[in-house]
């Protein structure tokens, strides 16, 4: 019965929190298993931390907040600096490789990939870089399916968006996956 | 006297002072209501706190005797559930410009289908005679013994201000008059607002030295006009009455019933 | 109807595909689709957090339905819009946080003197006064009892997990129409803002209880406020054949004014003890592991979720450990409190105040020199650890 953990971090408007609840809705509704997600933030809505815990897990949750992720995603440096520490040791941490330079010092397996550089190449715009992020995510960890996350993406999303979506997210897992080790 | 149908005889009388003006603005309504020919079972009255707030118990209609200030806010919820209903809301000084200003400009501005009645005495009656925003300066009031330094709101421009689209005014003096507006209020879709200067002879009347019920009739007959005399023209100081505006603006129930089509839709 | 609800919940985001309505929602929205379910018509309100996507839901959800949404220009006036709407025949619902809870507490005690059916949800944060906007608290537990001024009494219900937020809110509705009076939702900003799976049953699975009107014709005598053999007063619509009067005064059975004192005291009386004498009846709770608890464990709302957490890692360890988790506050079920803990060693309340429900809970137990308080007031949800914490120090084991 493995529990993932995990505290997806950034700043307001980089799409943080939908990342998350996509994240959690593929693992419960789409794969039959129990997720909770909760948040965190400030009185902003754009800039300013922003958190997401996520748990999914075979077995009942019931504390649905991530006191020590096994999973990090950190999507500014302030976002590194803060939750860095708090990774479980031998815990993974995803971040953008452009935006953030994590503390070296940190028991972590640190994964960094220019998702961003890479979303607006492929696409021209940053719209779907958080959906980049969780596909890059999904391939790393294995929580959840890409093609759970694609029914999320499309219960979720309007029509128009749901290729650029789909295009996101393989972009970023086909990155993870060329890296990992 | 036809309209004796359209009130609670049991409750009479009423606990309004001798020489009280409100008697008098119950009256007109009533005669109007009657002539108008309204289903009982339409009409509801609506009043917050205060001497005003009374007539809700002497009328034979569905009668909601709320709290001080919230009359309108109460009559929103009411009015929207069921906009079939001819909703009254009478308001003292309190009601309409203090506790309950807030619910009074927004009400006007949404322009839902309500007629308010504001009964002007420009003194808090029931609490015992102290000074309202209706007052205005130099008055006497138990809280104000050297006299009250507060500027007065002029209502008719509050309402008109705050977008309300049928705002008058009339006095407990004009009682015909008052009749005429009180119906045109009535059948107006949107809020109408009729401010009515009413006598307190027990308190404003006498704490200020003016006299009795029949020399507060006498100011208002002295000291107020009709719009668009010569006698307004000429006399700038006095208190203008009759329909300040009557305009036709969409009415809130019924653009409601436009959003429940659209989403629906 | 039946057609425009169909396409509303195709449209509405988290839907599965299979034949089973399961979404994966936040607590403010299971709120929502547990008052839909009820039945709700009517919600007035104005925007805070963290209650706010109640009302943006419910200004989505309601027209589809042919209900009315409006947001008010305070919360004053939203919580006398429900007043007036349900009085029309709209079951009516308001929601807010701490200071927007104190403002409407005028308009509680109005429906409480008047005994208009309502709902109102506390969505808490840490307070007094704005306090920490966007930060979980359980500190209003009191002010949901004693908010409104003059002897009464009110029924205070709470919830920890998604799908218990959607049954309660139901049950709120049932129980605000059965005893005509306002029933407040005290949830708080984790269960507010977490999102879980939330199973909808089908239509006719829950009990929705639905208002009792009067059989009196037009033309006989209807006496609003006289209650039946059962305590039930069955109401008529504003707008209907009766027309009565309604107001904040003591009034006698047909509505109107009173101050002779036999009629003033009746009131009062009936006002009380339609919800006290019934507490038995409205107590809702869960338990967990209470058999051969030692240590019992009293929570509600999102400290319960620590608390479960607790008591299932230190069963594996083989302790005698167990939960009462209440989801009825008020009445305060003191029997059950009383019963459920008296076989235990230790009593521990876990809630976020300075001990609100503890009070209560020393009140009720059996040895109340054995009911430790395990609280957290920063903002911050109490954790396992917070309780495992005080538990080592009154077990004599250490910090």
């Amino acid at each position: 019965m493995e529990k993932y953990r995990f505290l997806m971090s950034g700043s307001g408007g980089q799409g943080v929190i939908t990342m998350a609840i996509l994240l959690a809705e593929a693992a419960a509704i789409h794969e039959g298993r129990n997720a909770v997600q909760s948040q965190s933030y400030g009185p902003e809505a754009r800039g300013g931390a922003t958190r997401s815990d996520v748990i999914v897990s075979d077995g009942p949750i019931f504390f649905p907040k991530v006191l020590q992720p096994n999973y990090l995603v950190a999507l500014t440096n302030e976002a590194a600096g803060k939750y860095l520490p708090l990774i479980r040791p031998g815990g993974l941490c995803l971040y953008d490789s452009d935006m953030v330079t994590p503390d070296v010092r940190v028991d972590a397996r640190k994964k960094g990939l220019p998702l961003y550089a890479a979303v607006m190449k492929k696409l021209g715009k940053p719209v779907a870089f958080n959906i980049c992020v969780l596909g890059a995510l999904a391939a790393l960890t294995e929580a959840v399916s890409l093609a759970s996350l694609e029914k999320a993406l499309e219960s979720r999303f309007a029509k128009a968006h749901h290729e650029n979506n789909r295009i996101a997210l393989h972009l970023g897992a086909d990155m993870a996956r060329d890296c990992k080790d | 006297m036809a309209f004796r149908k359209l009130i609670r005889e049991r409750f009479f009388p009423h606990i309004w002072c001798p020489g009280c003006g409100h008697g008098i603005v119950l009256n007109a309504l009533l005669h109007t209501v009657n002539e108008l020919e309204l289903d009982k079972s339409s009409l509801c009255m609506v009043s917050g706190i205060g001497c005003s707030a009374r007539i809700s118990g002497y009328v034979d209609f569905h009668s909601m005797h709320t709290m001080h200030g919230r009359a309108l806010a109460c009559a929103t919820g009411l009015k929207l559930t069921k906009p079939s209903l001819n909703v009254f809301v009478p308001m003292g000084d309190g009601d309409a410009t203090a506790i309950g200003g807030n619910h009074f400009i927004h009400a006007c501005r949404r322009n839902i289908d309500l007629t308010a009645i504001i009964f002007n005495n420009r003194i808090y009656g029931m609490t015992g005679g102290q000074y309202s925003p209706l007052s205005g300066e130099g008055i006497l009031a138990t809280t104000a013994p050297y006299r009250s330094i507060d500027p007065a709101f002029d209502i008719v421009e509050l309402a008109l201000g705050a977008g309300a689209t049928f705002v008058a005014r009339s006095t407990a003096f004009h009682v015909k008059e008052l009749g005429g507006i009180l119906k045109k209020a009535i059948q107006h879709k949107g809020i109408s607002v009729v401010e009515v200067l009413v006598q307190c002879p027990t308190y404003f009347g006498r704490k200020n030295k003016i006299g009795g019920p029949v020399e507060l009739l006498e100011y208002f007959r002295d000291n107020t006009a009709p719009l668009g005399t010569k006698k307004l023209d000429e006399n700038p100081a006095l208190i203008a009455r009759g329909v300040f505006r009557d305009e036709a603006r969409p009415e809130y129930c019924e653009e409601y019933a436009k959003i429940i089509a659209r989403a629906q839709g | 109807m039946g057609r425009t609800q169909k396409q509303a919940t195709a449209r509405a985001a988290g839907r599965n595909a299979g034949a089973q309505d399961i979404r994966f929602v936040q607590g403010n929205e299971a709120c929502v689709l547990g008052a839909l379910y009820a039945g709700v018509g009517f919600f007035a309100g104005y925007p805070i957090t963290p209650s706010t996507e109640i009302a943006e839901h419910l200004a989505e959800q309601l027209p589809r339905r042919g209900g009315v949404f409006i947001q008010m220009e305070d919360e004053i006036s939203a919580m006398c819009a429900v007043c007036g709407a349900s009085l029309a025949g709209a079951k009516a619902m308001t929601a807010t946080s701490g200071p927007g809870f104190s403002l409407k507490q005028e308009a509680i005690g109005y429906a409480c003197m008047a005994e208009i059916p309502c709902v109102v949800v506390d969505v808490q944060r840490a307070g007094p006064s704005t306090g920490l906007p966007t930060k979980v608290s359980q500190g209003d537990v009191n002010q949901a009892r004693w908010g409104a001024h003059g002897d009464h009494s009110i029924v205070v219900l709470t919830a920890s997990s998604i799908q218990d937020v959607f049954s309660i809110t139901v049950e709120a509705f049932n129980i605000a129409e059965t005893y005509r009076t306002p029933v407040i939702l005290l949830f708080d900003e984790v269960v507010g803002h977490m999102r879980e799976k939330l199973v909808i049953p089908p239509q006719g699975d829950l009990e929705v209880v639905e208002r009792l009107r009067t059989e009196v014709r037009a033309g006989v005598n209807y006496h609003p406020y006289l209650p039946r053999e059962d305590g039930r007063l069955p109401i008529s619509d504003f707008g209907g054949v009766h027309r009565y009067n309604v107001t904040g005064l003591f009034h006698d059975i047909f509505g109107f004014p009173t101050e002779k004192p036999e009629e003033v005291t009746k009131l009062v009386y009936h006002l009380v003890d339609k919800i006290e004498n019934r507490a038995h009846l409205l107590a809702r709770h869960k338990e967990y592991y209470l058999e051969d608890a030692e240590h019992v464990i009293v929570s509600y709302g999102s400290s319960a979720r620590s608390a479960i957490h607790l008591v299932e890692g230190r069963r594996r360890k083989g302790d005698r450990i167990g939960l009462l988790e209440l989801q009825t506050l008020w009445p305060f079920p003191s029997q059950l409190v009383r019963e459920k803990t008296a076989r235990a060693r230790n009593v521990f309340v876990v809630e976020m105040n300075m001990g609100q429900v503890k009070s209560q809970v020393k009140q009720a137990a059996v040895h109340p020199d054995r009911v430790f308080l395990v609280n957290r007031m920063d903002g911050m949800m109490v954790t396992p650890t917070d309780i495992g914490k005080v538990m080592r120090i009154i077990e004599g084991r250490g910090f």
